[in-house]
């Protein structure tokens, strides 16, 4: 069996309410990827569809997709990992390709967050963890990240400005990102007004600007067999390594509270299937939905040793210039997070950067990059590993 | 036909809003009621397990007891919320916290009367059972 490629990308704008259903939605990430390929509907073998369902009025949007993208008769199915759907969907993809049971699959990621009323949404952020024993209490996702914040804060001495860095690196790059919902700069004294947005209180220690927000969007991410893709594509990029893990969804049933076992376990399989380490990546794109989240990112793939994610953004290494520049195109608090589309966004991001074509935001030269996804908090997590 | 099924739905009294109704472990709210909070542990295996659970995965059988969240907890972590979902509105701002027991950890919220400024990480801390206005039933921590 040959290797697998990545012979398409595409995304939709991310946006606060997309002015159109979700097929119409979903054409937009596929119609680019499409395009980007430089192939048509017929060449497609399968689709696998990937969201969060429970913003969907739609039941089973694969077969509506199907049909509306002009993929009948193929096989279609859906996939969902909360916000690390669409890396999972990759992963699927591959095993598809790899098996031989398909030559060219489409992996089509997607969330109209507006889909439903804010008050619906509400009411389904209390449902986001474990409803049985967590939900009752009043939990919402930024606490827990918020939780994770104070523990790495009190065992590292990470402080809420390393936070803001963090929040300042990305808008810096969100401004050049014209698919990204959030493109206003983002400075360290708006942190340090509290009568600022951006300090305003939601659960301590993160604030406002602590959090990305809801949006969107489509991705659209074209997976080939090596021999499809040399046929097809003059620039393909290789799926080098797949990590995926799982672990409690009760905070009780966990024992690191400073970094997520997900992704250090994904890192490991990811890296080992590679045959590289955390020195050879040469861009990547992490899960930042809290910065923390993005900081705990540094330590558990590697970036840094347990504790020092804080001296990398403060030196600003994960910069576009720096040793290893994360999330260069804006990341997650920039261009916001539509769920089931976030990965796919991941990808294409960082399937242009290894091609050169990633514009103001080019990092020089790189060769290989990497993708972290997570699912729900810490719950789910994807390391993608990608090369020339 | 036409008998009436009785439905045991008593976990609808677990917190400020209860999602579940219907659990096999819904003498949880029994031993609240009690002033117990309680955990299970496997009489085959000996693993403890909170929140409480009917069936051990490792003997893949469904032999629980009831043991009581006893002595104190160390505070892993915490956080205070500005902001709460639907129906814990009225709660605000409420913290949310984490206490490791040894064998196992408990999730829930710090009682209201203790103030932001007489919590530290790692301090010693108690699981108490708390009745809410409307009758509800959850647990709370409280400085040991
Ligand atoms: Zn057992």
């Amino acid at each position: 069996m040959g290797k697998v490629g990545i012979i398409g990308v595409g995304q939709s704008a991310f946006v606060r309410q997309y002015p159109g259903s979700i097929r119409e939605l979903a054409f937009e990430g596929f119609k680019n990827a499409m395009k980007d390929a430089q192939i048509t509907v017929k060449d497609v073998d399968a689709s696998v569809v990937c969201s969060a369902p429970e913003y969907d009025k739609q039941r089973s949007p694969a077969g509506v997709f199907a049909e509306y993208l002009g993929l009948n008769p193929q096989p279609t199915f859906y996939v969902e990992s909360l916000c690390s759907s669409s890396s999972m969907g990759l992963r699927l993809a591959y095993s598809l390709v790899k098996s031989g049971l398909h030559d060219v699959v489409a992996v089509i990621g997607f969330q109209k967050m507006s889909e439903i009323s804010s008050s619906e949404s509400q009411e389904r952020m209390g449902r986001g963890a474990d409803i049985q024993w967590e939900s009752p209490f009043g939990t919402m996702m930024p606490a827990y990240y918020a939780m994770y914040a104070r523990a790495h804060m009190a065992a590292y001495g990470t402080t809420p400005e390393d936070l803001a860095r963090i929040r300042v690196k990305s808008a810096t790059y969100g401004q050049l990102n014209e698919l990204a919902v959030y493109r206003k700069p983002v400075t360290f004294e708006m942190f340090a007004d509290p009568n600022d947005r951006m300090a305003g209180p939601v659960a301590s220690p993160l604030r406002v600007g602590d959090c990305c927000a809801n949006a969107d969007g489509s991705s659209c991410i074209i997976v080939a067999s090596e021999e499809k893709a040399r046929a097809l594509s003059q620039k393909p990029v290789w799926i080098l390594g797949l990590g995926a893990a799982s672990t409690s969804v009760n905070l009780a049933g966990r024992n690191l509270f400073t970094g997520l076992t997900v992704a250090q376990e994904a890192a490991k399989q990811a890296y080992a299937m590679a045959g590289i380490e955390p020195k050879d990546i040469d861009v990547a794109e992490v899960h930042d939905c809290f910065t923390i989240a993005e900081l705990m990112a540094y330590e558990n793939l590697g970036f840094a040793a347990p504790g020092e994610g804080k001296d990398l953004i403060r030196s600003k290494e994960t910069y576009k210039e720096g040793r290893i520049p994360v999330n260069v195109d804006g990341g997650l608090l920039s261009k916001g997070h539509p769920i089931g589309a976030t990965g796919g966004s991941q990808i294409r991001t960082i399937v242009l950067q290894l091609r050169g074509e990633a514009g103001a935001i080019q990092v020089k030269d790189p060769e290989i990059g990497l993708v972290h996804n997570i699912g729900g908090v810490g719950l789910y997590g994807n390391v993608t590993i990608l090369g020339r | 036909m036409g008998k009436k099924i009785e439905i045991d739905d008593r976990f609808k009294k677990f917190g400020t809003v209860s999602f579940t109704a219907i659990t096999k472990t819904n003498d949880f709210i029994d031993h609240l009621e009690q002033g117990k909070v309680v955990g299970t542990r496997c009489k085959e295996c000996g693993m403890h397990f909170f929140p409480p659970r009917a069936d051990c995965f490792r003997c893949l059988e469904s032999h629980m007891e009831w043991f009581e969240v006893a002595g104190n907890g160390k505070l892993v972590t915490y956080s205070k919320l500005e902001y709460g979902p639907v129906g814990f509105e009225k709660d605000l701002p409420y913290r949310i916290a984490l206490l490791d027991y040894g064998d196992y950890k408990v999730f829930g919220r710090i009682d209201d009367a203790v103030p932001d400024d007489a919590l530290s990480m790692g301090m010693k801390m108690k699981t108490r059972v708390n009745r809410l206005a409307d009758g509800q039933l959850n647990y709370v921590f409280q400085p040991a």
